[in-house]
């Protein structure tokens, strides 16, 4: 079932004097209840604005917005206002209220839906709890660190126990270790509260982490939306493909193959390592069986959604024409083959 | 010493017209300059009652007030003060014009340090769904709350400055005190001595200022 859906959204700024700059380009999405949707782009994208239109803190300028039942599109700002207390939204610079200490950065959405005090004090340490930092409830924000105050953040989202969390960015301000928490805790948000989560992010591995789908943004348009395994095992455009090397760097650089060719006189080919059974074994017997010497001279070998991605540069050497034959019968085999030429 | 002490009676008198000036005048002008910075603030285009209009006449007014030395404000909101006060000159005429004075400063002071707040808790609050006038004096003044603050104080430092020319309308006060009974009569020791209450006062309310700025930022 649809959570959130954007259908034929553009949203074009204007800077003034007739100078318009298109963040949206024709863009649809489809988020299903209780998955964690990623989008992933680079700045610029339109990644923060396509986040914004889900709680109508932004509105496209053609096209419509739904959120469950309701065309967010169509809503006045007072009804807009009563669809945001059931939205969560998480942001890369926490924005905290440095006036109020962490339990009241907590209450305050549960304030702003007028929950009584008696029922705000018990979900507040509830949340707090949920997110382990009970015990610094009347702290204030700024004794916290980056991971603890995103913990707060996610606490004071989930308060009024939204079904819908939006994550801008929500890691990009951490470093790698607090990072892995707040994506543990946003898994767990996602399990355990049965949250759809839609995160915003320039990182594969955020989406590695916890996505089950993405769309690929580039320039304002989706490039590509699949399942995580699809869209990087085999991504179809050169912005999702950036992504995947970006973050697997499993095949070589033209700089690294220029270095490798020099202590490497033989051919050299790059083989795509996808998640299937007998696979190297399929690649040592054809190699074996055309008399072809292969070493592994470069490579990596990931997961992406618990199944095997990556790729294997070899150095062939042999007869120029059992090679080639080797090859043909690894392709023919549905084997991803690229000869790194130069 | 002596020629000071016999005057003491007029000076305790001085001292209480001061106080009773410069208090009105910054509650007053405080809590007047609080709501006319907070239009300015919320009516600013792009802000949370973003009113294109509003928002250009209050700025005009501000602007064309602002810059009026304040003697020469005294003297030309006189008609004003008729219509509201009934007098032009007096304790009440000082405190009254002062107050306005004031008012228009501390518009200004309100306005930027609420322009300073961080425009991503502004968007937290809205993502919660709150109303923008809950977002302005909930989220927004108490974010700016430690500057605000120290600009009071500052505009009580400068409400005490101003009030010292209320003797030129009849209003009082150490300023007056200190031209009247002072130097118009070669007498140092009550310049000195009005110069140094003076000081203490401004000290006073620096320190107070300074503190409560600092609990409100917890530093």
């Amino acid at each position: 079932m649809s959570h959130v859906r954007l259908s034929h959204v553009t949203k074009t700024f204007s800077r003034g004097r007739g100078d318009e700059v298109v963040a949206l380009d024709d863009v649809s999405i489809d988020v299903a209840r209780g998955e964690v949707f990623g989008v992933i782009g680079q700045s610029g994208a339109g990644k923060s604005t396509l986040i914004r239109l889900i709680n109508g803190l932004e509105a496209p300028t053609i096209g419509e917005v739904h959120v469950g039942d309701q065309e967010i599109t169509a809503l006045s700002e007072r009804d807009r206002r009563a669809v945001r207390r059931d939205i969560g939204m998480i942001f890369q610079q926490f924005n905290l209220f440095r006036s109020r200490t962490v339990a009241g950065n907590v209450a305050y959405p549960l304030k702003v839906a007028g929950v009584d005090r008696a029922e705000r004090d018990r979900r507040v340490a509830r949340l707090l709890d949920f997110v382990g930092l009970l015990d610094r409830a009347h702290d204030h924000p700024e004794r916290l660190s980056g991971g603890q105050k995103q913990r707060v953040g996610i606490a004071r989202a989930l308060a009024t126990e939204p079904s819908l969390l939006l994550a801008d960015e929500a890691t990009s301000a951490l470093d790698p270790r607090t990072t892995a928490e707040v994506l543990a805790l946003l898994g767990r948000v996602n399990r355990e509260l049965g949250v759809t989560i839609v995160l915003i992010t320039h990182e594969l591995d955020v989406i590695r982490a916890v996505a089950d789908r993405v769309a690929v943004m580039d320039g304002g348009r989706i490039a590509e939306t699949g399942t995580v395994y699809d869209v990087f095992a085999n991504p179809t455009t050169t912005a999702a493909a950036d992504f995947v090397r970006g973050a697997l760097r499993d095949r070589p650089s033209a700089e690294t193959l220029q270095r490798l060719r020099r202590s490497h006189r033989g051919r050299i080919v790059t083989v795509a390592v996808r998640d299937r059974t007998g696979f190297q074994t399929a690649l040592a017997t054809t190699f074996l069986a055309h008399h072809v010497a292969a070493d592994i001279i470069f490579g990596g070998i990931s997961e992406l959604q618990e199944r095997a991605v990556g790729s294997l540069t070899f150095e062939l050497t042999g007869d120029a024409g059992e090679i080639d034959a080797a090859l043909a019968a690894l392709r023919t085999d549905g084997v991803d083959v690229t000869e790194e030429k130069g | 010493m002596d020629e000071f002490l016999s005057n003491l009676p007029v000076f305790r008198e001085a001292i209480g017209q001061t106080f009773y000036i410069v208090a009105i005048s910054v509650v007053v002008g405080g809590l007047l300059g609080l709501a006319l910075g907070l239009v300015l603030y919320a009516t600013r285009p792009g802000s949370l009652m973003a009113d294109r209009a509003v928002f250009i006449a209050v700025n005009i007014l501000v602007n064309v007030v602002r810059p009026i030395p304040f003697v020469i404000f005294l003297t030309a909101i006189q008609p004003l003060m008729l219509v509201a006060i009934g007098t032009t000159i007096g304790t009440n005429a000082v405190t009254f014009a002062l107050s306005l004075a004031a008012a228009f400063a501390v518009s200004r002071i309100i306005e930027q340090n609420l322009l300073a707040v961080e425009p991503g808790v502004i968007e937290a609050a809205r993502a919660a769904g709150a109303r923008p006038i809950s977002i302005l004096l909930t989220v927004v003044v108490p974010e700016a709350l430690g500057p605000v603050i120290l600009g009071y104080t500052f505009i009580f430092v400068g409400v005490v400055d101003m009030s010292a020319q209320a003797g030129l309308f009849g209003g009082g006060g150490l300023g007056d005190f200190a031209v009247t009974y002072g130097s118009q009569r070669y007498n140092w020791p009550v310049v000195y001595i009005t110069v140094a209450t003076i000081i203490v006062i401004v000290q006073a309310g620096q320190f107070a200022g300074n503190y409560l700025a600092r609990r409100a930022l917890r530093r």
